[in-house]
Parts: structure tokens; C-alpha cells; sequence
């Protein structure tokens, strides 16, 4: 399951019969970590220790069990926020259900809409800005958001503050293709004097710093920007 | 200072179970001096700065008061990957100030802000790539022994059972690790000579990474019993060790040096940048070039510019314009081809920066290419093509410097004269020995 890469330390359950591309895609791309399922023992079963951060439910094929699915999620008192996905034909079925559904998304979504929903319900339902934990991990590298530290392979990783706050940004999107003005506004965060040029220079440092075993976890994406780690869409 | 590079800092400390603090800041000449606090005061240090008596630092001696404050840069904070295990140690680079928080007039670091601040500005940032060069010696068994090179080498060499290759290894494993990337690194054309080419950044960091850097190049050498030396011209015969800048301006994204619809893609601005770095060239050698020694390095036959002259492809001049890969708009730069790896980079880059930056506020008109190789042609030839020197000795540098408005107005009146009258007095030294050369050639003879 792609969701598993990612991992922070929790994941979002997502109910579908078979979670839709777009739905996957959305959820990579933002980040999150995932898991889907397609009934309700098997959220039980392979619900982390911690528990779901939140749920997404997919009404658009089979209604019946979907619905099932989010009463059986709001019976088990977690709390956690659930954004149903249904499509514009029935929009009825949000009728009388509004005990059963935080937020809902009309199919087909616009990525952008979708990924808006999904923070806003981990927000308002109390989930840390996002699930992006304490610990963000990927393959060998291990970031600690608590102390600041950086590990590869179980190696602490040395880093000035801003080589780290690159790199979080990046764990935490991992497969994700960033331009240098993206990089430059969410990383640093204001109107830096070096431009964009900046970014390559903290890249460069970075992957000095990641030694050549790792240096290729940060890959350029000519004359677009920098992804970390591999992508899954081919680009 | 925004807090969460403080926070990063202090939890580093704690995380890493860091003993000793370094506190890193130069004097006037460029060398590396610290103080070690522990991590129990790190945080005070963060805040107020640390209090420390300057007199006894070159450069810093004032008459009133001897206080001062070292004031931690939190960006500049990186673990030392050479501390013993167990015992982590970090450095990290101070601004000086006066005890009320002003700048002082003597630190270098502050001198190269107010230029960097004046390029900002005009919206200009500031990028060099040095390549610095070095010889690796026999660790001396006594003074005034003749430096031994480890090998016979030459340019490009692999060669076998390569103890300077080993060490030119480990040198970038450590400069990596601290935040240094390299660009190249192999054999110079000297015996035992290197060179290691540092990737561009912006001109504060570059010069916070080349004191970085001389102190790694010596600590590796040092571990492994082997002497490392940035001195200009140590061997006669051969080649000396330059630092050649490479440099750009960039406004936002763009190269402002990058023109691609005009002659050779340099910009007006490349231009104007160009003409004030030949028109004050001379002015600014004392500080590029700033020994005795730097002007043996500086004469025909080995590489090193003699002439105040640009070209694109001829090694001879001052400024060369390197072709640039696929006519790649970021890679357009220049480089200046004088300084030596022994100058102070702070008040370095401060002064080629503040030339350039006059070239373009008063316009100045870029004299043509002097792509002939120069070496060649007699005085009478240079005259008429308006080419000059550069100074031949300290003496005429310190000469030329004093009469530098420019100099004077960048560098400020403490650094300016304390330099002058520091030198002075190097010079007299130099005047006053009788050298080997001297005795050789005239006991006998007269």
C-alpha cells in the first residue's frame, strides 16, 4: 500500500472498496499517511496503537457499507473527525446523517479542495496541525520534531537549523516535487534576501551533508525544483 | 535573533550532550581566534553576548576601553566533527560589538555585513566560489627548515600511494559534514600543491566557510603528522597558491551578470562590476595580497596575474570571464585571479565587492579584452594598450592603499589605519633583514 511509506507516526483510515487513484494521489501528495480498508474489523485490526488521526470514507460506490462503516467509526468513541466523500447524484444521503460526518466532499474533487478538507478536519478535530507527528521517517533517515534531531541510518545527522527545517519540510512530503519559490516561502518562510538561489545552496549542503549514500534521497526535477525521496508517479 | 534558531541551538546542545561551546571570530589579519564557553552559559551567550577583553587581539586594541562583546551568529551553530567521542564540541561564529550593542569598528565579520547590507540594498546578493590552493609539508623539525614536500607530483595526478590524496579525502568528508560542499578537488601543478574548488554561496558565509576551511585543511594535515600551508609562494621555482574568486551578483532568481542578448552574456552590470574591480584593483591589494611573500607569488611565469587586465579565455590577466556551460544564465561569472589564500576573506570580499558596486553606481566604462598573452609584450606595448600592474611589493600596496578613498571609506577609519601601521611595520622588518639571497650574491663579490 503506497500510504505505508510514508510513515508519521499516525495514519488516516481510509474506507473504500478500492481506494480511488484520486484519492491515493491527494493524500500522497499532501503528505499524509494512510491506510486503506474495506471494512470495519479490518480498521480494528490494523488500527495503530495510537490510534486513526482521522477517517475518510468513500460513499461513491457502495453507499451501504459506507455508511455503516462511518456509524461503526462514530460508535467506537474515539472521537476521531470523518470527511465523507459522495457524489453530486447523492447528496441526498447527507440528509439525516449529519450526527455521522465532520465535513463532506463532493466527487469528482479538486485535489486542492479535498487536501484543504482533510487539514481542516485534522485541525478542528484537535489532531496537531496535521498527523506529521513527533517522528517523521523515511527509509534510514529519522527526523525527531520533539529534539530537533536528525538520524540516518541510526547516525545522528549534524544540521544547522535551516538544513533542518529543509529537510523536515521535505520528509514530511516526501515523493512531492517542489519549485525553489515554494521551498524558499514555506521553509524560510519570508522574503529572503537570496532568492531562490538560497534553496540550492541549503540542497547542496544538505546532500554534502547526507554523504553520497543518501545524497540521492533529494532528487532535482530539472527546471522544476526538488523532490524527496522516490516518486510514485513516474515523474 | 528569532527564537527558534535559539531554541534549535540550545536543544542541539542538550540532544548532542555538547561540552564546549566555541565561540569563533577573526582578527584584523585573518586569523581564527576562540574562546570555549560551556553549555550551561550557551544561552546567556544566545541572548546578551559574552563579555571579553579585546586588547590582546590584532586589530581590536582601542584606547579607552578593552571590552567587548562576542555576540553568536545561532545560524553559523554546526557540531565539530573532529571533537573527541564523548566529548562533543561546537563552534559557532560571533558579530563583536560594543558593550552597548553597536558594532565594532575592528571585527572583520561586521565589516563584510555593512557590504553585504549595501548590495541588498540596490537588491543585489552577493555569490563567490573560491578555489583555494595549499601545499602539504614534512612536519618541520626545527625553525627555518626548508619546507619538504611529500611528493613530486604534478598537475592532475593520481599518484600512487597518494598521502596527499588520502588527506585531500578526509579534508572533504570533514568540510561536508560542516556545511561546506566541494566542487573539485585534485593535485596542483606544484609538488605536494592541492587545490579544492568550494561551491558558490552567498559572501558572509563564504568567508565564515574559508576560516572553516584553512582550520580543517591544517587540522586533518596536523592528525596525520603532515604540515599544511596556505603561505603564498613557500617553494621558489614553482608554482604559488592562489585563491581565485569566482563571482556573481544575483538579483532575486536572476543572474544580474547574465545577459544573454549582449557580447560574451555579460550584462552592463558584469561590466560596470568588472571596470571598478580593474580601476581599483591596485588599491585593494594590500588586503587581497596582505604578506611579504604574496608578491613573489605575484610575478610572470607561474600562472599568477601580473596585469590589470580581462579577458575570456587568457590565464594571464586579473579577470578572467570563464565560458560558461551550455551558456547556463546561473553559471555566468567572473573570476578574479589576484588574492591569495592568506588574506583576511572578510575584509577581502568587502573591498571587491564595494570596487564592483562603484563600478556600477558611477558607470564605469569596461576597457577592452586583452586576450594577447601579456607575459610577452615589453612596457612600451602595455603602456598603449593602457594596461598597469598590480603592486610589486607590499610596500607599493600599502603605498597605493593609503591614498584609497575607497579603501578608507569601506574598510572604516579603525581597520584602515591599524592595517596600514600594522604592515608598515611588517615591511620595516622585511627591510631590515639581510637574507640569504643577499650574502650568497654579494660577501664575496664586493
Amino acid at each position: 500500500m503506497a500510504g505505508d511509506e510514508a510513515t508519521s507516526a499516525r495514519s488516516i483510515v481510509v474506507f473504500a472498496d478500492a481506494v480511488a487513484p484520486e484519492v491515493a494521489r491527494a493524500l500522497d501528495l499532501a503528505g499524509y499517511s494512510w491506510k486503506g480498508v474495506s471494512s470495519a474489523d479490518e480498521a480494528t485490526d490494523s488500527e495503530p496503537t495510537d490510534g486513526w488521526a482521522g477517517a475518510v470514507i468513500d460513499c461513491s460506490a457502495d453507499s451501504e457499507a459506507a455508511w455503516a462503516f462511518a456509524r461503526a467509526v462514530r460508535k467506537d468513541d474515539s472521537g476521531i473527525g470523518v470527511l465523507v466523500l459522495v457524489g453530486g447524484a447523492h447528496l441526498a444521503d447527507l440528509t439525516l446523517r449529519d450526527d455521522m460526518f465532520d465535513d463532506f466532499c463532493l466527487t469528482p474533487f479538486h485535489p486542492t479542495e479535498f487536501e484543504a478538507r482533510v487539514r481542516h478536519l485534522m485541525w478542528s478535530s484537535g489532531v496537531t496541525t496535521d498527523v506529521r507527528a513527533d517522528l517523521v521517517e523515511y527509509g534510514d533517515l529519522s527526523l525527531n520534531l520533539e529534539t530537533y534531531q536528525a538520524t540516518i541510518a541510526h547516525r545522528p545527522l549534524d544540521l544547522t537549523y535551516m538544513e533542518y527545517e529543509l529537510l523536515k519540510f521535505l520528509a514530511q512530503n516526501p515523493g512531492k516535487v517542489f519549485t525553489r519559490e515554494i521551498l524558499l516561502s514555506r521553509v524560510w518562510g519570508y522574503e529572503y534576501y537570496g532568492g531562490a538561489r538560497t534553496v540550492d545552496v541549503h540542497i547542496r549542503r544538505l546532500r554534502a551533508k547526507l554523504g553520497e549514500e543518501y545524497a540521492n534521497l533529494i532528487a532535482t526535477v530539472r527546471s522544476v525544483g526538488y523532490r524527496f525521496g522516490q516518486s510514485r508517479w513516474g515523474t | 535573533m528569532l527564537d527558534p534558531h535559539r531554541d534549535y541551538v540550545l536543544r542541539t546542545v542538550e540532544e548532542r550532550g555538547v561540552r564546549l561551546v566555541r565561540l569563533w571570530f577573526t582578527d584584523v589579519l585573518g586569523n581564527l581566534k576562540s574562546f570555549a564557553i560551556s553549555p550551561a552559559e550557551l544561552e546567556n551567550a544566545l541572548e546578551d553576548g559574552m563579555t571579553f577583553d579585546g586588547s590582546s587581539i590584532d586589530g581590536f586594541s582601542r584606547i579607552q576601553e578593552a571590552d567587548v562583546l562576542a555576540v553568536p551568529d545561532p545560524d553559523t551553530f554546526e557540531l565539530i566533527p573532529w571533537s573527541e567521542p564523548g566529548a562533543a564540541e561546537a563552534r559557532v561564529f560571533c558579530d563583536i560589538r560594543h558593550l552597548d550593542g553597536q558594532p565594532f569598528e575592528g571585527d572583520p565579520r561586521q565589516v563584510l555585513r555593512r557590504h553585504v547590507q549595501a548590495a541588498h540594498e540596490r537588491g543585489l546578493t552577493f555569490y563567490i566560489a573560491p578555489d583555494i590552493e595549499f601545499f602539504y609539508f614534512e612536519q618541520p623539525t626545527e625553525n627555518g627548515q626548508r619546507p619538504k614536500p611529500l611528493d613530486q607530483g604534478s598537475y592532475f595526478d593520481l599518484t600512487t600511494r597518494d598521502a596527499a590524496g588520502n588527506l585531500r579525502k578526509e579534508t572533504i568528508r570533514k568540510l561536508e559534514q560542516m556545511s561546506i560542499p566541494v566542487e573539485y578537488s585534485f593535485h596542483e601543478d606544484a609538488p605536494s600543491q592541492q587545490e579544492i574548488d568550494l561551491r558558490h554561496t552567498d559572501a558572509l558565509t563564504m568567508a565564515d566557510s574559508v576560516m572553516t576551511f584553512r582550520l580543517i585543511v591544517k587540522e586533518v594535515a596536523a592528525s596525520q603528522g603532515v604540515h599544511a600551508t596556505f603561505m603564498p609562494k613557500p617553494l621558489e621555482g614553482v608554482q604559488g597558491s592562489g585563491m581565485h574568486l569566482h563571482m556573481s551578483l544575483f538579483r532575486g532568481d536572476d543572474n544580474a551578470f547574465f545577459d544573454g542578448d549582449a557580447q560574451h552574456q555579460l550584462s552592463p552590470i558584469a561590466k560596470a562590476f568588472m571596470a571598478g574591480l580593474l580601476r581599483h584593483a591596485a588599491e585593494i591589494t594590500a588586503i587581497t595580497n596582505q604578506s611579504v611573500n604574496s608578491y613573489k607569488r605575484l610575478v610572470p611565469g607561474f600562472e599568477a596575474p601580473v596585469h590589470i587586465s580581462w579577458a575570456r579565455n587568457n590565464r594571464s590577466g586579473l579577470i578572467r570571464v570563464p565560458i560558461a556551460k551550455k551558456s547556463n544564465p546561473i553559471a555566468t561569472r567572473i573570476e578574479y585571479r589576484s588574492p591569495d589564500p592568506g588574506c583576511n576573506p572578510y575584509l577581502a570580499f568587502s573591498l571587491l565587492l564595494a570596487a564592483g558596486l562603484r563600478g556600477i553606481d558611477e558607470g564605469y566604462e569596461l576597457p577592452e579584452e586583452a586576450d594577447a598573452n601579456l607575459f610577452e609584450m615589453d612596457d612600451a606595448a602595455l603602456r598603449k594598450l593602457g594596461i598597469n600592474q598590480l603592486p610589486q611589493s607590499l610596500s607599493e600596496a600599502l603605498d597605493t592603499m593609503e591614498r584609497s578613498e575607497l579603501v578608507h571609506d569601506s574598510l572604516g577609519d579603525h581597520i584602515f589605519e591599524w592595517f596600514l601601521r600594522n604592515k608598515r611595520r611588517e615591511w620595516r622588518d622585511y627591510k631590515t633583514h639581510v637574507s640569504q639571497f643577499e650574502l650568497d650574491r654579494y660577501l664575496g663579490s664586493m
